[in-house]
């Protein structure tokens, strides 16, 4: 196994859209352990998209599993996903790998549905929410060659309650 | 000697202030480094990070013009600074009520003594004259953990305001 190099913005990669995986081969399984151990090696460590270490193929991994207290799918291996239904809107800070030392608000998904194939090439179907949606919704952006810089919203904006501490 | 300066501008509000500003330090040869812009009370207010190797006398001249013509109070100050250094909050807090003297005062005290490290901060008053209202939106770093920012906030909120903490949960994909 192999931990790749993460792509930094402005690296043009970055704003391509990626094509559908096709072949579910070995090579397929060799790049699915390196790019999981990529993003287990990044800062957070909770996503990765394929496209963040130049390759153009629509892949994704998200496993939110290590935060405390929220739910989670565990690992997800994300092969030619689309997202299905999207309910309600939060704003959340995210920051990316492949944008180094800055944090912004982005507006998400409360929940969605998707789907997706395995590493087997078996179709999959998974519903998130939360910061594991959002996390989703960050990665399978990437393989429209969008960042989360193209959906940042001011820091003054604040349309919705927040929850309490109490 | 860092070569970064800070930038103060003050000034009624008008068109065009930060274009002509930022092309009078670009023809003088300077680099921008972070800033923020504001309307506070209707003025118009900017700190801007300024990179030379220019004295503060010759870029007080690069910009003299532009500072005179739209009638601007303007100062560089030489600091030391770096860039990439962004701390991540982990919490935001507000805390919003009728306005009287003391709120800004007795809340950051309230938070510096729980460890509360302000990282961010922007007030606005609002509602009437008759009634205003005081909001002020802080985002920091919790250092002693949620416990005491919790005492903290019960403390505040004895002032009669309101407190609400949320934590920030940056996801960084």
């Amino acid at each position: 196994m192999a931990i790749f190099d993460i792509l930094k913005y402005p690296d043009e990669a970055l704003k391509q859209i990626s094509e559908p995986v096709e072949s579910f081969d070995d090579d397929l399984q060799a790049f699915l352990a390196n790019l999981e151990e990529t993003m287990r090696a990044g800062p957070g460590g909770v996503g990765i998209a394929a496209a963040q270490v130049g390759s153009l193929s629509r892949i994704a991994i998200v496993d939110v599993s290590s935060k405390p207290k929220i739910k989670h799918n565990g690992c997800m291996i994300l092969i030619n996903p689309e997202i299905k239904t999207w309910d309600g809107m939060k704003i959340g800070r995210e920051g990316c790998m492949s944008v180094p030392d800055y944090t912004g608000n982005v507006i998400r998904a409360e929940k969605i549905t998707l789907q997706a194939y395995n590493a087997q090439g078996d179709r999959v179907d998974y519903e998130c929410e939360g910061y594991e949606a959002r996390a989703v919704q960050h990665e399978l952006d990437h393989l429209d060659g969008m960042l989360f810089l193209d959906r940042l919203v001011s820091r003054r904006t604040d349309l919705f309650k927040r929850k309490n501490y109490k | 000697m860092s070569e970064w300066k800070m930038l103060t501008l003050v000034g009624q509000d008008k068109p065009g202030i930060v274009a002509k500003i930022t092309t009078a330090l670009f023809d003088a040869g300077a680099k921008l480094g972070e800033a923020s812009m504001m309307r506070l009370g209707g003025n118009f207010t900017i700190m801007l990070m300024v990179k030379s190797e220019q004295s503060i006398e010759q870029l007080n001249q690069s910009i003299e013009s532009v500072v005179k013509k739209m009638h601007l109070a303007s100062s560089f100050q030489a600091i030391e600074a770096t860039l990439y250094q962004h701390e991540i909050p982990d919490t935001r807090i507000t805390v919003y009520g009728a306005d009287r003297p003391g709120i800004v005062a007795r809340a950051t005290t309230c938070l510096l003594d729980a460890g509360f490290n302000i990282l961010d901060l922007e007030s606005d008053v609002a509602g009437s004259e008759e009634d205003p209202i005081y909001i002020m939106h802080i985002e920091g770093i919790a250092s002693n953990g949620p416990e005491a920012l919790e005492k903290a906030i019960a403390q505040i909120k004895t002032n009669g305001v309101n407190v609400d903490a949320t934590s920030i949960d940056v996801m960084i994909g």
